[in-house]
């Protein structure tokens, strides 16, 4: 298993007070090798900060979290970084390129970030570029690529530095019907090359392209099969 | 390292004129400082040039009462002055400073001199021997110097400088021609002249000063027919000749010393003095410093001001960078990461702004030395210090900014777009 949480909450404002907003109840979430889930749920759920947490970019309250054989709740500030850096490929709903940067250059961010050599950084990129279907896009800024283009550059860069999990927050939701269709057509074939998925959604046509799904509800998470909750 | 660079670079280049803005301070800032330190190294070189051509090295130890040079029209020789013994001149020569050395008597001229009805206006009456002239680095210019036989006889000979020569013969043929020094008669023997073809460039009033004072009209008579004319007993004074323009001070003060050393009688004010131009050149050029160090201080103040505005633009940025700062960071970038790039924004910024400035600079330099007429040097340690100073102004005023990025929670980065 490659993701672990164990009764994870997570407090908003000092805990015990008036003030304090749970938004993580008592999560309890495996993951493993290979596979591919969706957390929906509608916003305001909690499911943006189990993503956060998933992601290693916040920590939780209380609960234990194992990434692999690491206790995250154990990091500090830089091996958290370096854990998202190696381990985890992030995807957006807004794409975060960078807009002066060409595909090559967006992509090859985090390499430089791993000490890459510019060569090495180059045809790594430009091999990811390929994979998710830009092959002829490389050199266009982001101004230059439609919105699905733009995701896939997005896609590639997370998936650029051989992540153990590609974690995807409404990977869709800024995109149209069929280039959202395309993309999750292009995670269905990330997935069946062996790529860990974890996606984030409100859509439930989107999560049904998962092969697991769970529900979160006021912070609370529940399998699929649960109908605890839903609707 | 590099990829910092190139993003720096990168993002000054796309948002140019907000950059150009920001850096203006700086600009403004360091191409004052090199304007300044311009013209205060064209003076200063102009100052040692003239001096090397125009003093030929020599310096003047003059006896003076109270830092005032005696004047021999109205003043006896005071009290335990020796006269300056040949022995005391070859202690003098003997300093490794001193090139050569000779005594002379001096006399300003009020009334006395006269050619035919013409009356010779200011200058000087010198009492010299053989050597004056080379240590002075005089040239016969027509005519002849002093003779051994001259000094002998004690003929009534003298030796006239160009001045002295337009002042009272005007166009005459001077040789041959006898003016009434002293109430004697003195038979002009030659016409002297500078050695060396320099002119100086006079642009001040302090110019005209330091190149005219020192050689204007001078009768030179045998030291010897001295006392027949004047007093016996006037004040020697010596002649020295420094090795180079940078041992004028030191030879004047040794020998001024040494001549002191047989004067008995110091308590009454009495000693000689150097009438060292170097030293009079550098009174001058630490005045012009001074006044040009309050400059740069204010224009130290102007690039202060241009490092708050390079911060506050930097803030700007890292705020509308949020999201660009969160992606980072969220991808894996360490906050060292983050810091480093915008350091380096900060600091390519300021030095980009310390080139444009050095550049301006020497322009505006150059523009002074066309309009003022004052002279410039372009000091290239002045440049690099410059351009390394608005690096690290940069990297300073970049601290602030850089650590608000670093410190960014992505999280919340992220959500603000």
């Amino acid at each position: 298993m490659i993701v672990k949480l164990d009764n994870i909450y997570k407090v908003y404002g000092e805990s015990g007070t008036d003030t304090s907003v749970p938004a993580l109840n008592d999560v309890s979430l495996t993951v493993d090798r290979g596979e591919y889930v969706a957390i929906m749920g509608p916003s305001g759920s909690g499911k943006s900060t189990l993503m956060n947490v998933i992601g290693c970019l916040d920590k939780p309250t209380s609960g234990t979290y194992y990434f692999e054989d690491k206790d995250v709740l154990k990091l500090k500030d830089r091996q958290m970084s370096d854990l998202r850096l190696h381990s985890i490929g992030f995807v957006f709903q807004s794409f975060y390129l960078m807009n002066e940067e060409n595909a090559i250059e967006n992509v090859a961010l985090p390499l430089s970030y791993a000490g890459v050599p510019k060569k090495e950084r180059e045809r790594r990129a430009i091999e990811v570029l390929t994979k998710v279907g830009l092959a002829d896009r490389v050199k266009f800024r982001p101004d230059q690529l439609s919105g699905g283009q733009k995701q896939r550059v997005a896609i590639a860069r997370a998936l650029v530095n051989n992540p153990k999990v590609l974690l995807a927050d409404e990977p869709t939701g800024a995109l149209d019907q069929k280039s959202g269709a395309a993309i999750m057509d292009l995670f269905q074939q990330l997935n069946d090359e062996g790529t860990t998925i974890i996606m984030i959604t409100h859509d439930s046509n989107i999560a049904s392209h998962a092969k697991k799904i769970y529900k979160i509800v006021d912070g609370q998470l529940f399998s699929g099969t649960d109908e605890q909750g839903v609707e | 390292m590099f990829e910092n660079l190139r993003l720096a670079f990168r993002g000054i280049w796309t948002h140019k004129l907000r950059s150009f803005l920001t850096m203006l301070g700086i600009i403004i800032g360091i191409a004052s400082i090199i304007a300044i330190v311009s013209t205060i190294e064209g003076t200063n070189q102009r100052i040692k040039e003239n001096l090397i051509g125009a003093g030929s090295n020599t310096v003047s130890v003059i006896l003076c009462q109270d830092d005032y040079p005696i004047d021999t029209n109205y003043m006896e020789i005071p009290d335990g002055v020796p006269m300056v013994t040949d022995s005391t001149l070859e202690e003098i020569r003997d300093f490794d400073e001193v090139m050569s050395a000779s005594r002379y008597t001096e006399r300003m001229v009020y009334d006395g001199v006269y050619y035919k009805e013409t009356t010779m206006e200011g200058g000087y009456v010198r009492g010299v021997e053989m050597d004056y002239f080379s240590t002075a680095n005089l040239a016969v210019k027509e005519g002849r110097l002093f003779t051994d036989d001259d000094l002998k006889k004690f003929r009534k000979v003298c030796v006239i400088d160009e001045e002295t020569c337009a002042g009272l013969l005007g166009n005459e043929d001077p040789l041959g021609k006898v003016l009434e020094i002293g109430g004697d008669a003195y038979t002009i023997v030659g016409v002297i002249t500078p050695r060396n073809t320099f002119t100086p460039d006079i642009n001040s009033v302090d110019d005209y000063y330091t190149f005219t004072q020192p050689e204007s009209g001078t009768v030179y008579i045998p030291l010897c027919d001295w006392p027949i004319s004047y007093r016996y007993d006037v004040p020697e004074n010596v002649l020295v000749r420094a090795a180079s323009t940078d041992d004028m001070t030191a030879a004047g003060k040794k020998s001024a010393d040494q001549l002191n050393s047989y004067i008995h009688a110091r308590e009454y004010g009495v000693g000689y003095q150097a009438q060292d131009l170097l030293e009079q050149a550098q009174q001058m050029q630490e005045l012009a410093n001074s006044t040009n160090k309050m400059l740069i201080w204010i224009a130290g103040i102007s690039l202060l001001v241009g490092g708050i505005g390079v911060m506050n633009i930097m803030l700007v940025s890292v705020t509308e960078r949020t999201a660009e700062i969160g992606l980072k960071k969220a991808i894996g970038a360490r906050k060292s990461k983050v810091m480093g790039q915008f350091l380096t924004e900060a600091a390519v910024l300021t030095s980009l702004g310390g080139v444009i400035g050095v550049a301006s600079g020497i322009g505006l330099a150059k523009v002074i030395s066309i309009v003022a007429n004052i002279p410039v040097a372009i000091s290239w340690p002045a440049t690099v210090v410059s351009v390394v100073f608005s690096t690290i102004i940069g990297i300073v005023f970049g601290i602030l900014p850089s650590r608000k990025a670093a410190n960014l929670n992505p999280i919340d980065a992220l959500r603000t777009n």
